[in-house]
């Protein structure tokens, strides 16, 4: 089979790479790009621990064949710290409140929530908490019963207006 | 997130420091067994039976193996043949089938190829003949006289080769007189209760790669619970002496007890011995739930006597764990987790039963769930009946310590009646439910272990320190055991560093299981460094010049008054290490007794839609008597998590299988776990009664949580409706037969 190449901004990068027509948008970040933050929790779209952003949309990578993401912009959760003019050492709002509000245990869905809730954010300044919910209930997290998770959003969405 | 003040105070237990793995977790940086990829590499995957019960007659991977990009094939033939007493033996063909598949999706065969679509492909290509058997898939059916057999040949070493049948196990208990009690009683409530098989649900799905060198050893990355246990189950299902496998711990995505057993490894260190390359093993997410352990199915018969002031004098239940094919404790359990009542007379019978569905492993709590289901719904019950506050009544009969579990074992200090005082005093249960909400409550209990651990601490030269341990960190163990190590060198939290180390850097370490690592491992971890402590004052009494005896370690220094009380540093003393005898590290092993039983009460208030029988959790909270918190946040999360997967278990989650023993929902579109829009806030109020075995008083808090949950809403269902459900999950369209059938 012969593959494609495929151009695209990631993480604020120009990239290219090759991937056979059939590869997944998913398989191609971790394997072609060696972006491994994006995770294979179910291969159907129901997890989102694969979501990136694509033209700033929260998109389950594993979804979309990986030519799709021809003159695309891509964000992964690599690309996270330095997004929203964030300088890239340090961490982006939604990661230091993750971390300080103890929104993870294993850390395998993390990176899909940290993208989904910057989608979130950059929509929605603030949010309920139900809109919250709401927006990460394509999310699938089996650990923390998402207590922390909202309120580390809450925070983040507190401290992302304060900064603006 | 209150907390009940442990009456001692320390400078680093009970904070909140951000754990120390967590910046990785956060920025996608963190090694989990699938982000690995190595020179050379294979992908593997399985041919899967699609027969619940099936005689292979013969396989062919002739076509599979002239396929493009083909390595290597492996069937059960490729793996000695376990003797049937041997405890590895259901493992090892659960790991490929010998003989006979004994489920639908038991793997067959696996292929390594260049590319995962090649070794699919060529798996696909594998061909085998199968003799069909009859499917065994209830537990009414597989108890039943004249049942066919789930499993030819296991039943024989439960219950001996002239009395064959699907009962892998029956624990009777007994104390007092039951029959007499109940015949004696004011009231007598009597129910009969089915669970359907749920998963772990783990997100991520199991994986390996392993790297099967020259030389006959096996290189081992794996996503487990225990890395000493997969060396262990992979060297006996290879035939191998556990010296040729070292198994380095990748970071591990969620567990719940599914992952303390084996699936993948011994078949890709095969794979890769044959092909000479590495190779990669990852599960699909269908593969998980069809092929990896969920919990029991259950059904149980409870009867429960109690005299007219609420006092519970006697319990009388059957219980049934509908196991799989194999082996398995399940069905033991469920009778010694009676634990929470004093009841003077018992009378339990629990049973594992054979039958061809997915082998089961064990699930946070493993068999307490159910039977607390049951139980605390029947005395809910009872507390209704006699016009009894739910609360009031099981303080009444609460265990204390000395009282015995089902088992027999006298309780030691326990804090079941504190967690019931504290829930009675919280603001959420001093406060009304919403309007057209109503309340439930119930207790859970579980055990913990102790186990093996070992560990090492370093004390580098510029006196920070490294924490070695062999426990998978699965909820932010690291984060406990630098705590403990900062309270015990007098150092902050962040000049240590804790490792999860391999198999050959570390000393044995059971899994990660039970509720054992921060218990069990955090205790090896304190071991050490109180040994490192003393080696610090001799050190220091050295350099002082004066006698070690009057040298104390205090606040991170080693002081002496007769050398005018100056301190010094731990930093210090680390510098001067090569001067004074070297390099300053200690070691503790350990197989630790008196893991603290751990009890939980929660509360839920629901709204009842009687149109569509849905069930929404208006409040929640949990409490549970953590010992001491050695970091809060993280016993919350364990708590909130726990809630949250028996919330699942109580209102969405089912294994629906055909009647040919397909499971229908093998996925998380179909095998709904709860998503955030799902849930209220979880409220947390941790209790801490200290475990007198512990230095800091820990108990462990990753089990109970998933106790209480079932019954805790069923029971606030109860209130809502006047209809008692007795049917997990208690999802729409039961709720709505039940609102139907019950009024």
């Amino acid at each position: 089979m012969s593959r494609t190449h495929i151009t695209c901004t990631v993480n604020g990068e120009d990239t290219d790479f090759l991937a056979n027509p059939g590869t997944s948008l998913l398989d191609a970040l971790r394997d072609e790009l060696g972006l491994t933050g994006a995770k294979e929790g179910c291969g159907t779209g129901d997890c989102g621990a694969c979501s990136v952003l694509m033209d700033g949309k929260v998109t389950c990578a594993c979804l979309v064949f990986a030519p799709e993401a021809q003159g695309r912009d891509l964000l992964t959760v690599e690309g996270l710290s330095s997004a929203d003019g964030v300088d890239g050492d340090h961490l982006h709002p939604l990661q230091q409140t993750f971390l300080e509000g103890a929104a993870l245990q294993c850390g395998v869905c993390t990176p899909g929530f940290l993208v989904a809730a910057k989608a979130l954010l950059d929509h929605n300044p603030d949010p309920t908490e139900s809109e919250i919910r709401y927006a990460l209930a394509g999310n699938l997290c089996r650990c923390t019963g998402y207590d922390k998770i909202i309120r580390s959003v809450q925070e983040a969405a507190v401290q992302l207006r304060s900064a603006t | 997130m209150t907390a009940i003040e442990n009456p001692k105070t320390y400078k680093w237990v009970g904070t909140r420091p951000i754990r120390h793995d967590g910046y990785d977790k956060v920025v996608g940086k963190a090694r989990f067994a699938a982000d690995l990829n190595l020179p050379g590499q294979l992908h593997a995957a399985y041919l899967r039976s699609p027969h619940a019960h099936a005689n292979i007659v013969s396989i062919d991977t002739s076509k599979a193996e002239a396929m493009p990009g083909v390595k290597a094939v492996v069937t059960g033939d490729d793996f000695p043949a376990l003797d049937i007493t041997d405890s590895n033996h259901d493992v090892s063909i659960n790991v490929l089938a010998r003989g006979t598949v004994l489920y639908h999706g038991h793997a067959i065969a696996a292929v390594a190829a260049t590319t995962k679509a090649e070794a699919q492909a060529a798996a696909a290509a594998i061909e085998v003949e199968y003799e069909l058997l009859p499917v065994v898939l209830g537990i009414d059916e597989a108890m039943a006289d004249g049942a066919p057999l789930a499993n030819e040949q296991n039943y024989q070493k439960f219950v001996g080769p002239s009395d064959p049948s699907n009962i892998a196990t029956h624990t009777p208990l007994e104390r007092g007189d039951a029959d007499a009690a109940m015949a004696a009683a004011d009231i007598v409530i009597e129910r009969e209760f089915d669970c359907a098989h749920v998963h772990q649900g783990y997100i991520e799905p199991h994986a390996c790669v392993v790297d099967t060198g020259a030389d006959g050893k096996a290189n081992v990355w794996a996503s487990s619970q225990g890395h000493f246990m997969v060396r262990a189950i992979t060297a006996a299902v290879l035939g191998w002496e556990t010296s040729r496998i070292k198994v380095t711990p990748a970071e591990i995505g969620g567990g719940f007890g599914g992952k303390t057993t084996v699936y993948l490894e011994p078949v890709a260190a095969r794979l890769s011995e044959k092909a000479g390359r590495p190779v990669k093993l990852v599960m699909s997410r269908e593969e998980v739930l069809r092929s990896s352990g969920p919990a029991p199915g259950a059904k149980l018969r409870i009867k429960i006597g109690a005299t007219s002031d609420g006092e519970l004098t006697a319990i009388d239940g059957w219980m049934a764990y509908q196991i799989g094919a194999y082996g398995d404790f399940a069905g033991m359990v469920g009778a010694m987790s009676v634990a929470s009542y004093k009841f003077p007379n018992l009378k339990l019978e629990s049973w594992g039963v054979l039958s061809n569905t997915p082998k089961t492993a064990a699930y946070r709590a493993p068999s307490a769930p159910h039977a607390a289901f049951a139980i605390e719904s029947v005395i809910d019950d009872i507390a209704s009946e006699l016009g009894m506050d739910p609360i009031e009544l099981r303080l009444k009969n609460a265990a204390v310590e000395g009282d015995l579990t089902a088992m027999g074992m006298p309780h030691p200090r326990i804090g079941l009646v504190e967690c019931l005082e504290a829930l009675k005093a919280s603001d959420h249960y001093q406060a009304d439910p919403a309007e057209g909400a109503a309340r439930g409550v119930a207790v859970g209990f579980w055990f913990n272990i102790g186990e093996q651990s070992s560990a090492t601490v370093n004390l580098n030269e510029d006196g920070t320190a490294t924490v070695i341990t062999g426990s998978p960190d699965i909820g932010g163990s690291r984060a406990s055991m630098a705590l403990m190590a900062a309270e015990e060198l007098g150092i902050d939290v962040y000049s240590i560093t804790p490792v999860v180390a391999d198999t050959e850097a570390v000393g044995f370490t059971d899994v990660t299981e039970g509720s054992r690592a921060t218990f069990a491992t955090g205790k090896a971890v304190v071991e050490a460094c109180r040994e490192l402590k003393v080696e610090l004052c001799r050190r220091a009494a050295q350099t002082m010049g004066v006698d070690e005896a009057e040298v104390e370690w205090v606040d991170g220094a080693a002081v002496s008054p007769s050398h005018g009380g100056e301190p010094l540093t731990l930093a210090a003393i680390t510098a001067q290490a090569k001067r004074t005898g070297g390099p300053l590290t200690a070691t503790a092993s350990l197989n630790a007794a008196g893991a603290g039983p751990s009890f939980a009460v929660h509360c839920a208030d629901v709204k009842v839609d009687e149109e569509t029988g849905q069930t929404t959790i208006t409040r929640y909270t949990a409490v549970q008597d953590a010992g001491t918190a050695i970091h809060p946040s993280y016993v919350e999360g364990q708590m909130q998590g726990g809630s949250v997967q028996g919330i699942g278990w109580a209102l969405n989650e089912e294994y629906i299988f055909s009647s040919d023993g397909v499971l229908m929902n093998p996925g998380f579109l179909d095998y709904r776990i709860p998503v955030a829009s799902d849930l209220p806030m979880i409220e947390t109020i941790i209790v801490e009664v200290p475990n007198p075995s512990h230095p800091y008083g820990v108990r462990g808090v990753g089990e109970t949580g998933i106790v209480p949950p079932m019954a805790t809403i069923g029971n606030a269902i109860k209130a809502a409706t006047g209809v008692r459900m007795t049917s997990l999950p208690m999802s729409p369209p039961k709720v709505l037969k039940a609102l139907g059938d019950g009024r």
